[in-house]
Protein backbone atom coordinates (compact mmCIF):
# COMPACT_ATOMS: atom_id res chain seq x y z
CA UNK A 1 0.00 0.00 0.00
CA UNK A 2 1.26 3.44 -0.91
CA UNK A 3 1.35 5.98 1.91
CA UNK A 4 2.83 9.46 2.12
CA UNK A 5 4.83 9.53 5.31
CA UNK A 6 6.39 12.82 6.37
CA UNK A 7 6.10 14.07 2.79
CA UNK A 8 7.70 11.01 1.15
CA UNK A 9 5.91 8.31 -0.78
CA UNK A 10 6.48 4.90 0.76
CA UNK A 11 5.25 1.41 0.08
CA UNK A 12 4.20 -0.25 3.27
CA UNK A 13 3.43 -3.97 3.63
CA UNK A 14 -0.29 -4.43 4.13
CA UNK A 15 -0.94 -8.17 4.35
CA UNK A 16 -3.48 -7.39 7.01
CA UNK A 17 -5.31 -4.24 7.93
CA UNK A 18 -2.75 -1.62 8.83
CA UNK A 19 -3.65 0.44 11.86
CA UNK A 20 -1.90 3.63 12.82
CA UNK A 21 -0.38 1.91 15.83
CA UNK A 22 0.98 -0.87 13.59
CA UNK A 23 2.51 1.76 11.32
CA UNK A 24 4.17 3.37 14.35
CA UNK A 25 5.72 -0.01 15.19
CA UNK A 26 6.83 -0.49 11.57
CA UNK A 27 8.42 2.95 11.61
CA UNK A 28 10.25 2.13 14.82
CA UNK A 29 8.44 4.68 16.97
CA UNK A 30 8.92 2.91 20.28
CA UNK A 31 6.57 5.00 22.37
CA UNK A 32 3.43 6.46 20.77
CA UNK A 33 3.54 9.25 23.39
CA UNK A 34 6.73 10.53 21.72
CA UNK A 35 4.93 11.73 18.61
CA UNK A 36 1.86 13.58 17.58
CA UNK A 37 0.29 12.07 14.47
CA UNK A 38 -1.52 13.92 11.71
CA UNK A 39 -3.58 11.83 9.29
CA UNK A 40 -4.64 13.71 6.15
CA UNK A 41 -4.23 17.02 7.96
CA UNK A 42 -6.12 16.11 11.13
CA UNK A 43 -4.52 15.20 14.44
CA UNK A 44 -5.43 11.75 15.75
CA UNK A 45 -5.93 11.26 19.47
CA UNK A 46 -3.49 8.73 20.97
CA UNK A 47 -6.28 6.39 22.12
CA UNK A 48 -7.52 6.06 18.51
CA UNK A 49 -4.18 4.80 17.08
CA UNK A 50 -5.30 1.14 17.43
CA UNK A 51 -8.62 1.58 15.67
CA UNK A 52 -7.53 3.96 12.90
CA UNK A 53 -7.07 1.82 9.76
CA UNK A 54 -4.94 3.34 7.01
CA UNK A 55 -5.86 3.30 3.34
CA UNK A 56 -4.07 3.85 0.04
CA UNK A 57 -2.58 7.35 -0.41
CA UNK A 58 -3.14 8.40 3.19
CA UNK A 59 -0.92 11.26 4.23
CA UNK A 60 0.71 10.63 7.61
CA UNK A 61 2.88 13.10 9.48
CA UNK A 62 4.78 12.18 12.62
CA UNK A 63 5.52 15.31 14.62
CA UNK A 64 8.19 14.67 17.19
CA UNK A 65 8.39 16.37 20.55
CA UNK A 66 11.47 18.55 20.70
CA UNK A 67 12.12 20.02 24.08
CA UNK A 68 15.66 21.33 23.77
CA UNK A 69 16.48 24.99 23.55
CA UNK A 70 19.44 25.77 25.75
CA UNK B 1 15.30 58.63 13.02
CA UNK B 2 18.73 59.98 13.90
CA UNK B 3 21.56 59.94 11.36
CA UNK B 4 23.56 57.35 13.25
CA UNK B 5 20.50 55.11 13.36
CA UNK B 6 19.97 55.51 9.63
CA UNK B 7 23.55 54.36 9.13
CA UNK B 8 23.42 51.48 11.59
CA UNK B 9 20.27 50.01 10.09
CA UNK B 10 20.89 51.12 6.48
CA UNK B 11 21.21 47.59 5.05
CA UNK B 12 17.73 46.67 6.21
CA UNK B 13 16.19 50.11 5.65
CA UNK B 14 17.00 49.78 1.94
CA UNK B 15 14.86 46.65 1.83
CA UNK B 16 11.56 47.50 0.24
CA UNK B 17 9.67 45.44 2.86
CA UNK B 18 11.32 47.20 5.83
CA UNK B 19 12.15 50.77 4.83
CA UNK B 20 12.18 53.70 7.23
CA UNK B 21 8.67 52.88 8.40
CA UNK B 22 9.59 49.30 9.26
CA UNK B 23 12.68 50.46 11.13
CA UNK B 24 10.58 52.90 13.17
CA UNK B 25 8.30 49.98 14.05
CA UNK B 26 11.27 47.88 15.15
CA UNK B 27 12.66 50.71 17.29
CA UNK B 28 9.25 51.13 18.92
CA UNK B 29 8.77 47.39 19.51
CA UNK B 30 9.52 45.02 22.35
CA UNK B 31 10.38 41.32 22.37
CA UNK B 32 10.73 38.99 25.35
CA UNK B 33 13.15 36.08 25.02
CA UNK B 34 12.74 33.24 27.52
CA UNK B 35 16.11 31.55 27.91
CA UNK B 36 19.55 32.92 27.02
CA UNK B 37 20.84 29.62 25.69
CA UNK B 38 21.22 27.86 22.36
CA UNK B 39 18.10 29.35 20.76
CA UNK B 40 18.05 32.57 22.76
CA UNK B 41 21.64 33.51 21.90
CA UNK B 42 21.21 33.96 18.12
CA UNK B 43 17.68 35.30 18.53
CA UNK B 44 18.86 37.94 21.02
CA UNK B 45 21.87 38.94 18.92
CA UNK B 46 19.82 39.46 15.76
CA UNK B 47 16.99 41.28 17.51
CA UNK B 48 19.40 43.65 19.24
CA UNK B 49 21.35 44.16 16.02
CA UNK B 50 18.14 44.89 14.09
CA UNK B 51 17.21 47.62 16.56
CA UNK B 52 14.26 46.11 18.41
CA UNK B 53 13.85 48.97 20.88
CA UNK B 54 13.30 46.96 24.03
CA UNK B 55 14.37 43.37 24.63
CA UNK B 56 13.66 41.31 27.73
CA UNK B 57 15.87 38.33 28.51
CA UNK B 58 15.11 35.80 31.22
CA UNK B 59 17.36 33.07 32.52
CA UNK B 60 17.99 31.73 36.03
CA UNK B 61 21.06 29.67 35.24
CA UNK B 62 24.81 30.34 35.29
CA UNK B 63 27.16 29.82 32.36
CA UNK B 64 28.79 26.39 32.26
CA UNK B 65 31.71 25.36 30.07
CA UNK B 66 29.49 22.78 28.31
CA UNK B 67 27.17 25.60 27.14
CA UNK B 68 29.81 27.37 25.04
CA UNK B 69 29.64 24.91 22.13
CA UNK B 70 26.27 26.44 21.12
CA UNK B 71 25.26 29.31 23.42
CA UNK B 72 27.29 31.85 21.47
CA UNK B 73 26.26 34.86 23.55
CA UNK B 74 28.44 33.53 26.41
CA UNK B 75 32.23 33.50 26.32
CA UNK B 76 34.85 31.48 28.20
CA UNK B 77 35.38 34.39 30.61
CA UNK B 78 31.69 34.23 31.53
CA UNK B 79 31.79 30.74 33.07
CA UNK B 80 30.08 30.93 36.44
CA UNK B 81 28.31 34.24 35.72
CA UNK B 82 24.55 34.53 35.46
CA UNK B 83 23.43 34.02 31.88
CA UNK B 84 21.10 37.01 32.12
CA UNK B 85 24.06 39.25 33.09
CA UNK B 86 26.34 37.77 30.45
CA UNK B 87 23.70 38.23 27.72
CA UNK B 88 22.86 41.74 28.89
CA UNK B 89 26.49 42.79 28.60
CA UNK B 90 26.97 41.44 25.04
CA UNK B 91 23.73 42.92 23.79
CA UNK B 92 24.48 46.30 25.32
CA UNK B 93 27.90 46.31 23.65
CA UNK B 94 26.37 45.27 20.33
CA UNK B 95 23.72 47.98 20.40
CA UNK B 96 23.91 50.57 23.19
CA UNK B 97 20.91 52.48 21.78
CA UNK B 98 18.28 49.92 22.73
CA UNK B 99 16.95 48.96 26.13
CA UNK B 100 17.77 45.51 27.50
CA UNK B 101 15.80 44.24 30.48
CA UNK B 102 17.21 41.32 32.49
CA UNK B 103 15.16 38.85 34.45
CA UNK B 104 17.27 36.57 36.61
CA UNK B 105 14.48 34.19 37.41
CA UNK B 106 12.81 30.95 36.49
CA UNK B 107 9.67 31.47 34.48
CA UNK B 108 6.68 30.13 36.37
CA UNK B 109 2.90 30.32 36.41
CA UNK B 110 3.12 33.03 39.09
CA UNK B 111 5.27 35.48 37.11
CA UNK B 112 4.92 34.84 33.39
CA UNK B 113 1.72 36.76 32.62
CA UNK B 114 2.99 39.80 34.45
CA UNK B 115 6.26 39.73 32.51
CA UNK B 116 4.90 39.15 29.00
CA UNK B 117 2.12 41.71 29.24
CA UNK B 118 4.66 44.47 28.50
CA UNK B 119 6.03 42.87 25.31
CA UNK B 120 4.78 42.70 21.72
CA UNK B 121 6.23 39.29 20.85
CA UNK B 122 7.54 36.33 22.87
CA UNK B 123 10.31 33.89 21.96
CA UNK B 124 10.44 30.47 23.58
CA UNK B 125 14.08 29.47 23.94
CA UNK B 126 13.70 27.27 27.00
CA UNK B 127 14.88 23.70 27.31
CA UNK B 128 12.06 21.87 29.02
CA UNK B 129 8.47 20.91 28.25
CA UNK B 130 6.75 22.28 31.36
CA UNK B 131 8.04 25.78 30.56
CA UNK B 132 7.34 25.43 26.82
CA UNK B 133 3.72 24.57 27.61
CA UNK B 134 3.55 27.36 30.19
CA UNK B 135 4.74 29.91 27.62
CA UNK B 136 2.10 28.67 25.17
CA UNK B 137 -0.68 28.81 27.74
CA UNK B 138 0.30 32.27 29.02
CA UNK B 139 0.53 33.60 25.46
CA UNK B 140 -2.89 32.18 24.56
CA UNK B 141 -4.47 33.63 27.72
CA UNK B 142 -2.75 37.02 27.19
CA UNK B 143 -3.48 37.16 23.44
CA UNK B 144 0.23 37.45 22.65
CA UNK B 145 2.01 36.08 19.59
CA UNK B 146 4.96 33.82 20.28
CA UNK B 147 7.53 31.68 18.54
CA UNK B 148 7.93 28.11 19.73
CA UNK B 149 11.07 26.16 18.94
CA UNK B 150 12.70 22.92 19.96
CA UNK B 151 16.02 21.36 19.02
CA UNK B 152 17.53 17.93 19.50
CA UNK B 153 20.61 16.23 18.08
CA UNK B 154 20.72 17.31 14.40
CA UNK B 155 17.16 18.56 14.08
CA UNK B 156 14.90 21.38 15.08
CA UNK B 157 11.36 22.65 14.75
CA UNK B 158 9.70 26.04 15.04
CA UNK B 159 6.18 27.39 14.89
CA UNK B 160 4.57 30.77 15.44
CA UNK B 161 1.37 31.28 17.36
CA UNK B 162 -0.75 34.27 16.43
CA UNK B 163 -3.79 34.98 18.62
CA UNK B 164 -6.78 33.24 17.08
CA UNK B 165 -4.61 30.73 15.18
CA UNK B 166 -3.30 27.30 16.06
CA UNK B 167 -1.33 27.02 19.29
CA UNK B 168 1.34 24.57 20.48
CA UNK B 169 -1.29 22.45 22.24
CA UNK B 170 -3.22 22.05 18.95
CA UNK B 171 -0.22 19.92 17.87
CA UNK B 172 0.90 18.55 21.20
CA UNK B 173 -2.03 18.55 23.65
CA UNK B 174 0.12 17.77 26.71
CA UNK B 175 3.77 17.37 27.65
CA UNK B 176 5.24 13.92 27.01
CA UNK B 177 5.76 11.66 30.02
CA UNK B 178 8.89 12.72 31.89
CA UNK B 179 11.99 10.89 30.73
CA UNK B 180 10.53 9.60 27.44
CA UNK B 181 11.87 12.38 25.25
CA UNK B 182 15.56 12.99 25.80
CA UNK B 183 16.92 16.47 26.54
CA UNK B 184 19.89 18.10 24.81
CA UNK B 185 22.14 17.19 27.73
CA UNK B 186 21.15 13.53 27.42
CA UNK B 187 20.90 13.19 23.65
CA UNK B 188 23.23 15.92 22.41
CA UNK B 189 22.81 18.87 20.09
CA UNK B 190 24.99 20.22 17.31
CA UNK B 191 25.49 23.96 17.83
CA UNK B 192 24.60 25.35 14.40
CA UNK B 193 21.11 23.76 14.56
CA UNK B 194 20.43 26.09 17.50
CA UNK B 195 21.79 28.92 15.36
CA UNK B 196 19.52 28.08 12.41
CA UNK B 197 16.36 27.72 14.47
CA UNK B 198 17.06 30.65 16.84
CA UNK B 199 17.74 32.87 13.82
CA UNK B 200 14.38 31.86 12.32
CA UNK B 201 12.73 32.82 15.60
CA UNK B 202 14.33 36.29 15.37
CA UNK B 203 13.08 36.53 11.77
CA UNK B 204 9.56 35.68 12.87
CA UNK B 205 9.64 38.48 15.45
CA UNK B 206 10.99 40.95 12.87
CA UNK B 207 8.40 39.87 10.29
CA UNK B 208 5.60 40.15 12.83
CA UNK B 209 6.67 43.63 13.96
CA UNK B 210 7.21 44.97 10.45
CA UNK B 211 4.20 43.09 9.04
CA UNK B 212 6.38 41.57 6.35
CA UNK B 213 5.92 38.26 4.53
CA UNK B 214 4.22 35.12 5.80
CA UNK B 215 4.72 34.00 9.35
CA UNK B 216 5.04 30.38 10.43
CA UNK B 217 1.57 30.65 11.87
CA UNK B 218 -0.54 27.53 11.38
CA UNK B 219 2.62 25.88 10.05
CA UNK B 220 5.36 23.87 11.73
CA UNK B 221 8.78 24.17 10.17
CA UNK B 222 11.09 21.22 10.68
CA UNK B 223 14.80 21.17 9.91
CA UNK B 224 16.93 18.07 9.55
CA UNK B 225 20.60 19.04 9.41
CA UNK B 226 21.70 15.53 8.39
CA UNK B 227 19.71 15.61 5.15
CA UNK B 228 19.75 19.44 4.89
CA UNK B 229 15.98 19.38 4.50
CA UNK B 230 13.46 21.96 5.63
CA UNK B 231 9.76 21.09 5.61
CA UNK B 232 6.64 22.94 6.65
CA UNK B 233 3.58 21.06 7.82
CA UNK B 234 0.17 22.72 7.93
CA UNK B 235 -1.29 22.87 11.41
CA UNK B 236 -5.00 23.50 11.76
CA UNK B 237 -6.36 25.03 14.90
CA UNK B 238 -7.80 21.98 16.69
CA UNK B 239 -11.43 22.24 17.79
CA UNK B 240 -10.58 19.82 20.60
CA UNK B 241 -7.46 21.73 21.69
CA UNK B 242 -7.38 21.70 25.51
CA UNK B 243 -6.71 25.45 25.68
CA UNK B 244 -7.89 27.18 22.50
CA UNK B 245 -10.52 24.66 21.31
CA UNK B 246 -14.30 24.76 21.62
CA UNK B 247 -14.44 23.29 25.13
CA UNK B 248 -11.15 24.15 26.82
CA UNK B 249 -10.16 22.10 29.85
CA UNK B 250 -7.25 24.38 30.76
CA UNK B 251 -8.56 27.60 32.19
CA UNK B 252 -5.68 28.81 34.33
CA UNK B 253 -1.88 28.64 34.37
CA UNK B 254 -0.31 25.78 36.27
CA UNK B 255 3.23 24.79 37.12
CA UNK B 256 4.23 21.22 36.37
CA UNK B 257 7.16 19.47 37.98
CA UNK B 258 10.44 20.04 36.20
CA UNK B 259 12.30 16.81 35.61
CA UNK B 260 15.37 16.90 37.80
CA UNK B 261 17.66 15.41 35.15
CA UNK B 262 17.00 18.34 32.83
CA UNK B 263 20.11 20.41 33.52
Amino acid sequence: MKLIINGKEENVADNEQLSLSKLLTLKDVKFPQMVSVQLNGEFVKTDLYESKILKENDNVEFLYFMGGGR
Amino acid sequence: MRNDELLRYSRQIILEQIGGAGQEKLLASSVFVAGAGGLGAPALYYLAAAGVGRIGVADWDAVDVSNLQRQIIHFTDDIGRLKSDSAFEKLHKLNPDIKIERFNLQIAAENISDIIKDYDFIIDGVDNFPTKFLINDAAVFSNKPFSHAGILRFSGQTFTHIPGGACYRCMFPAPPPTGLVPTCSEAGIIGPVAGVIGSIQALEAIKYITETGQLLSDRLLTFDALTSEFRTIKIKQAHNCPICGDNPTITELQNTELPTCDI
